[in-house]
């Protein structure tokens, strides 16, 4: 079989979309998780810490700890999961600090995210990445 | 920095051998002071200093150990605690009802086992002697060797002796036996043809794929492990090593095996029990 | 109800009038994801928390929507504030129903 310079070209088309795709599908159950808490307003930076490790040793249990003063409440996403939402924290009136600390599992190195909504209705985000090794042995 | 200076320092970090700890001292709840480094055992050629695999962890995994609360093992040792005082078995009887007060009378109990066993005449280990207290005295069923019941048994037990140095006794009666476990760790077995030594007295603090082998001590067994989201018993994890070496294993509860962990042990005399410690 | 669900809290003893004070919880709780398969390749179905709440006399320091992300066993920690003495009290809300609670009285001094 004899390939074109068309055909080349095209079979490299679907194989960047083929590419393309599962990327696409992640980037929309994140972004609707985000719309869903955001209402589709534009996000900040600045005002919410969000820590985790740099390098989880077991994708099991990643302690994560999420920090923003003034906050209503903080959505924790694992954007590379099958289920990016993670948790909600929603604080009351009791709050002496709008921070609290989980532990979450991680289905693979990603993005975590923390979007924080403002007691004046903005919103904030923060993202680290974190790389889930595998373990030396029996891992 | 140029990209030879990276390499350079790339280089360096590896070749210092400096461990991967991020943290040198481990304080349980603010209170009891572990030993995680102390001078190796003369019986020990390989080493200098022995140190605990805490000491090879990062440092959210060192704080999970540091704090009973965040130490998932937790768990099990609470309900292992009510198991201590419910009666089983056709003697009617419980752990209690001998051993009246936990705290006191298990306290050092850790630090010595495995043991040598006059009346019996032979070496037991921790999870052996919970298990002929369940059948000889209990008239209770013997529990799986590395079950859950059995390891957070381990894990109480181990707690009351936390702080303390291990000291495995290695002379007189089990003599022979802890040479039989020094040949075996010393062997070679599978197809990769690796021994313990090989790893983890060769090459300890060196990468093994993303993880930090460490020296393979056992002051921190049961340990959580936070892959299998539970606790692992000692001769089980001894099963997974020589698994990895790609051998056929020994089964936890063997005469191998037990003489291996009497070995092993002794390698930590001087080390902090430990137990139950979280490794990832 | 999953089986052996127990909760666990610390909570300290006393507080001054307007400390602030940090709590950790935890309870014991395989949270089932529903991506696993069991050895016979189907899928596990989801048996998870779903919410966490902590309340201190009637008025709410944090309340948590839990998704199948989280570690077994869930942990938190976080700080409230202790206007006078009380009672904290948490709630778990399990996906088949059941509701664990664990409640610990603080006193001034």
């Amino acid at each position: 079989m004899t390939i074109t310079r068309r055909q080349t070209f095209i079979m490299a088309l679907g194989a960047t979309v083929a590419a393309a795709m599962p990327f696409r599908a992640f980037a929309t159950a994140t972004e609707d998780s985000i719309a869903a808490f955001t209402g589709g307003a534009t996000m900040g930076e600045g005002g919410l810490t969000l820590t985790a490790p740099e390098i989880a040793e077991n994708g099991n249990t990643v302690p994560v700890t999420v920090d923003a003063p003034g906050a209503v409440s903080i959505l924790l996403l694992a954007t590379g999961n099958p289920t990016p939402n993670a948790a909600t924290f929603n604080f009351g009136p009791l709050a002496a600090s709008q921070m609290a600390s989980t532990r979450i599992r991680l289905a693979k190195t990603q993005n975590v995210m923390a979007i924080a909504k403002m007691a004046d209705g903005s919103f904030v985000q923060a993202t680290q990445e974190v790389k889930v090794t595998i373990g030396g042995c029996g891992g | 920095m140029t990209k030879t200076g990276l390499l350079t320092a790339a280089i360096a970090m590896i070749a210092t051998g400096a461990l991967a700890q991020d943290d040198n001292q481990l304080i349980i709840n603010g209170e009891t002071e572990m030993i995680t480094e102390a001078p190796a055992p003369d019986y020990i050629s390989g080493l200098k200093t022995i140190y605990s695999g805490w000491r090879f962890r990062d440092a959210s995994l060192q704080q999970m150990q540091s704090d009973d609360f965040e130490n998932p093992a937790v768990i099990a040792v609470d309900r292992a605690t009510e198991m201590w005082s419910t009666v089983e078995g056709t003697a009617d009887k419980s752990c209690a009802s001998c051993h009246e007060n936990l705290e006191a009378d298990m306290k050092g109990v850790r630090a010595v086992y495995p043991k040598w066993n006059e009346k019996a005449g032979e070496l037991r280990t921790l999870a052996t002697q919970i298990n002929k207290c369940r059948t000889d005295n209990m008239g209770a069923e013997e529990w799986k060797y590395t079950g859950a019941e059995m390891t957070g048994m381990e894990a109480l037990i181990s707690i009351q002796s936390r702080g303390m140095p291990v000291n495995v006794a290695i002379d007189g009666p089990v003599a022979d036996i802890w040479k039989h476990g020094e040949e075996m760790y010393y062997t070679r077995y599978g197809q990769l043809e690796l021994s313990c030594a090989s790893c983890h007295e060769q090459n300890a603090d060196n990468y093994i794929r993303a993880d930090h082998l460490s020296q393979g001590q056992i002051n921190g067994f049961p340990a959580f492990r936070l892959k299998d989201d539970g606790l692992v018993q000692v001769q089980n994890r001894f099963k997974g090593c020589i698994r990895d070496t790609r051998a056929e294993t020994f089964n936890p509860g063997s005469a191998e095996f037990d003489a291996l962990e009497l070995y092993v042990a002794s390698r930590g005399n001087g080390l902090s029990v430990e137990g139950p410690s979280v490794r990832p | 109800m999953a089986d052996n669900v127990k909760p666990k809290v610390r909570v300290p003893k006393t507080a001054a009038a307007g400390d602030t004070i940090t709590l950790k919880t935890l309870i014991s709780h395989p949270m089932e994801s529903g991506q696993r398969k069991d050895d016979a390749g189907n899928l596990i179905p989801r048996s998870i928390i779903n919410r966490f709440t902590a309340d201190f006399n009637g008025q709410n320091v944090i309340d948590v929507t839990m998704e199948p992300a989280i570690s077994t066993n869930p942990y938190f920690e976080f700080e409230t504030l202790v206007p006078e003495a009380g009672t904290f009290t948490f709630t778990w809300y399990d996906d088949d129903g059941s509701v664990y609670t664990e409640s610990q009285d603080i006193a001034i001094g």
